[in-house]
């Protein structure tokens, strides 16, 4: 399925994408679709090493601006059809998202997003705390104020979906190169020429930075800046259970968010503001802390109390690749051809890869202009537009 | 199936013929086999398997176990229920330094 790392890499290709998470592979995938050939995927580790191995697997629709909104419907469509259009089974469940406040001050903000998300098609309720026990049966809705519930928002089994992506990829005849670090960039009068990696040199017109929180110190070596920083995020699973909790549950409030996957453990994490961004990646800790499994903890069982007797099982640590306004950066920059950036999501990848792949593919293979891809454009930021979405919880 | 079924992974119900049919995947290191094949993440995670995993792996590579990298351990080491957990007092960390 996946070529053994001692390979050396081809010296031509048509495109060559760096990053083996959900949105290099989506983007390979969809690529191939276009019926593009030669495409070369690259990953410095293991397949899906960087953010999507890492994260909790949440898919939603709910969010405060269209495009957003946009993009993750179109997403929860591909998702719909994932297990089936890949030959894998990726796990996909569609238990909804209860996202709960338990501050009064909230509640206009999250009557508009009802309003917005409706008018995009997308079917949110608000509920009152007593409706959110329809929903989650034996949760203390004693401190909260409302929320909003949406019943086909859902969660995947996110190394399920980039081995599913990884084999697609395989049978289109895309060749994914893991183990392999990317070393340099080569550009000749404006246009991108080849990648050299640490397993030999790649001459490519076409490369695309699916790099994750490297994202920002790879486009710096073709001299785009990125305004993307680096957050660390805990997030942990539970032994597992029977299935007895439907949605993916998250609060607006304190950042908590939980839900029961398809082998039956709880992933959840939160937020933590102590936690520092960090500009540099290659500074990560990857270890986990007493405080996090404390503080996620405490707001679990205070929340949710049958959670007191579960058992935690197993936390780790994963990025987030922050953008100033919370939404992904897309598309290319004027002054180099050949050269396209699909990152910053925000801790939202997962959920927003597989649309995201899918409409740069279309513009890379086509140059169809996607009014989307240019309003997530890099140029926004220097212009001044900025639109934040509201709702980036964990 | 032909020859006797031999588990490596007991909580995770991993199979020695699955553990081998992921290696011939492509997944050769502990880290990305262990999120294949589940060996290591049930109870005991990795307690009772990862060292006869370790061991497999290298005959199947050629190399000696101790040229592997084991797999990153992740906390805690016995399972706490989120009730013990919650009962623990953590101070605030200190401030971070400005960069």
């Amino acid at each position: 399925m996946i070529p053994l790392h001692s390979e050396p890499v081809p010296a031509t290709a048509d495109a060559v994408i760096v990053g083996a998470g959900i949105n290099g592979l989506a983007t390979a995938y969809e690529l191939a679709r276009q019926g593009m050939k030669n495409i070369v995927v690259l990953e410095k580790d293991y397949l899906g090493s960087g953010s999507t191995g890492r994260c909790g697997g949440g898919i939603r629709q709910q969010w405060t601006t269209e495009e957003n909104i946009q993009l993750a419907s179109e997403s929860v469509a591909i998702y719909e059809g994932m297990s089936a259009e890949l030959g894998y089974q990726v796990f996909f469940r569609q238990g909804g998202y209860l996202m709960i406040t338990e501050r009064e001050e909230d509640l206009p903000a999250l009557k508009e997003a009802v309003a917005l998300q409706r008018r995009c098609g997308v079917p949110t309720d608000f509920l009152t705390p007593r409706e959110c026990l329809d929903i989650v049966p034996g949760l203390d809705v004693s401190d909260l104020k409302g929320a909003t519930f949406c019943p086909k928002d859902g969660t995947a089994y996110p190394f399920a979906v980039v081995w599913g992506y990884a084999r697609a990829c395989h049978r289109h005849g895309v060749r994914i190169y893991i183990k392999t670090t990317l070393t340099g960039i080569e550009t000749v009068s404006g246009r991108i020429e080849a990648v050299v990696t640490d397993r030999g040199r790649i001459a490519t017109p076409l490369l695309v930075n699916c790099a994750g929180p490297w994202a920002r110190s790879l486009a710096a070596k073709v001299g785009v800046d990125l305004p993307n920083r680096q957050e660390r995020h805990e997030i942990m699973v539970s032994e597992s259970l029977k299935p007895f909790l439907d949605p993916m549950v998250i609060s607006i409030t304190n950042g908590i968010y939980f839900s029961q996957s398809m082998r039956g453990e709880i992933v959840g994490g939160i937020g933590d503001p102590a936690e520092p961004g960090l500009m540099n990646p290659d500074d990560f800790r990857f270890h986990s802390g007493l405080r996090f499994a404390v503080r996620f903890a405490k707001t679990l069982t205070r929340l949710y109390p049958r959670t007191r007797s579960v058992r935690m099982m197993r936390q780790w640590a994963g990025m987030y690749d922050v953008t100033p306004d919370h939404r992904p950066i897309l598309g290319g920059v004027p002054d180099l051809a050949g050269y396209f950036h699909i990152c910053g999501f925000s801790g939202h990848g997962f959920m927003l890869g597989p649309m995201a792949g899918r409409r740069m593919a279309r513009l890379i293979a086509t140059g169809q202009e996607d009014p989307i891809i240019n309003s997530l454009s890099l140029g926004r930021f220097a212009a001044g537009n900025l639109q934040a979405d509201a709702f980036v919880v964990g | 199936m032909s020859g006797p079924k031999i588990f490596l992974c007991r909580c995770e119900d991993v199979t020695l013929s699955e553990f081998r049919a992921a290696y011939r995947e492509g997944f050769t290191e502990l880290e990305s086999l262990k999120r294949y094949t589940g060996v290591g993440t049930g109870f005991c995670q990795g307690k009772g398997c990862l060292s006869e995993a370790a061991a497999e792996l290298a005959a199947l590579r050629g190399i000696p176990a101790t040229d592997l990298k084991p797999t990153t351990i992740r906390p805690p080491s016995e399972p706490l229920t989120f009730g013990q957990l919650a009962a623990l007092d953590i101070p605030e960390p200190a401030a971070p330094e400005e960069p």
